[in-house]
């Protein structure tokens, strides 16, 4: 497979002010490419709540974006504290949110279900006190 | 509806944004404070009907392509947050109106949801 783009973003745990930065660069990037809207949406989406997952627990993070002919892939890699139990995080509502998180409009406990939603394939793996990885698939040609 | 109408049904306020919008198109509204419910749920082209005033809520709405935000409960972002809007080309608008009425001024006046309940659709919650 031809990888057409790729690009990685570092995010910053803890610094609020500029989250959903990455993510509007990733869909500008993605939009550029001339990526159907519905798929730029899904992806700008699921980029989205992972740059504020990385934010809200983790201590740093990378966003990788890589377009190939037919899918939109995001790997999401962070140094953190991991997640415990990945069935009960992934629940709809179920969150760990500090109160500045919730300040925001976050940790509704929508996160990981939300990026699942809009991916075609999504697989999350963590280790407790090192970190977790997100991988995303979009497929471009619908499903 | 024209952006515009909206306005003036709300008695509302353009914060950001400028007079091109008012011509925009808008046929949906979610009402939501929880920003992951609005990344859920919300379709593109929507109206954001909401009280919180934060960047996230314009960086919200920029990755949904949404058609406008309304904060109601006469409240009034930060200038960052309206600066936010303008170089990101959101419209923001503020209301007085609390969020029932304002949810209910404009669904009488044709406005629907997104989505009209969760559950049995390809992105629903349940």
């Amino acid at each position: 497979m031809n990888r057409s783009y790729e690009k990685t973003f570092s995010v910053e745990g803890g610094n609020f002010d500029n989250a959903g930065m990455a993510s509007i660069e990733i869909k500008k990037i993605l939009k550029d490419l001339q990526i159907s809207d519905d798929v730029v949406r899904k992806a700008a989406i699921a980029v989205y709540e992972s740059e504020l997952n990385i934010i809200s627990y983790a201590r740093n993070g990378h966003i990788t974006l890589y377009v190939t002919d037919d899918a939109v892939n995001v790997d999401v890699r962070d140094e953190g504290p991991g997640i415990e139990d990945i069935e009960l995080a992934m629940k709809p509502g179920y969150s760990t949110a500090t109160e500045q998180i919730r300040q925001m409009g976050f940790g509704a406990g929508m996160g990981l279900y939300n990026i699942k939603t809009c991916s075609d394939r999504f697989e999350i793996s963590s280790t407790v006190g090192e970190g977790t990885h997100l991988s995303i698939k979009i497929n471009r040609n619908g499903q | 509806m024209k952006l515009g109408d909206v306005i003036e049904i709300l008695e509302a306020k353009l914060l950001a944004g400028d007079e091109r919008h008012r011509s925009l198109d808008v046929k949906t509204a979610f009402s939501a404070d929880l920003m992951s419910d609005v990344l859920a749920f919300a379709k593109a082209g929507s109206l954001i009907l909401t009280g919180l005033t934060t960047s996230q809520v314009v960086r919200t709405a920029s990755i949904l392509d949404a058609a406008a935000i309304i904060i109601v409960r006469g409240k009034i972002p930060a200038e960052e947050t309206l600066k936010l809007a303008e170089e990101l080309g959101i419209p923001l608008i503020s209301t007085r109106y609390i969020l029932f009425e304002t949810s209910g001024r404009l669904y009488a006046n044709g406005i629907v949801g997104c989505v009209e309940k969760i559950g049995g659709t390809a992105n629903g919650a349940s």
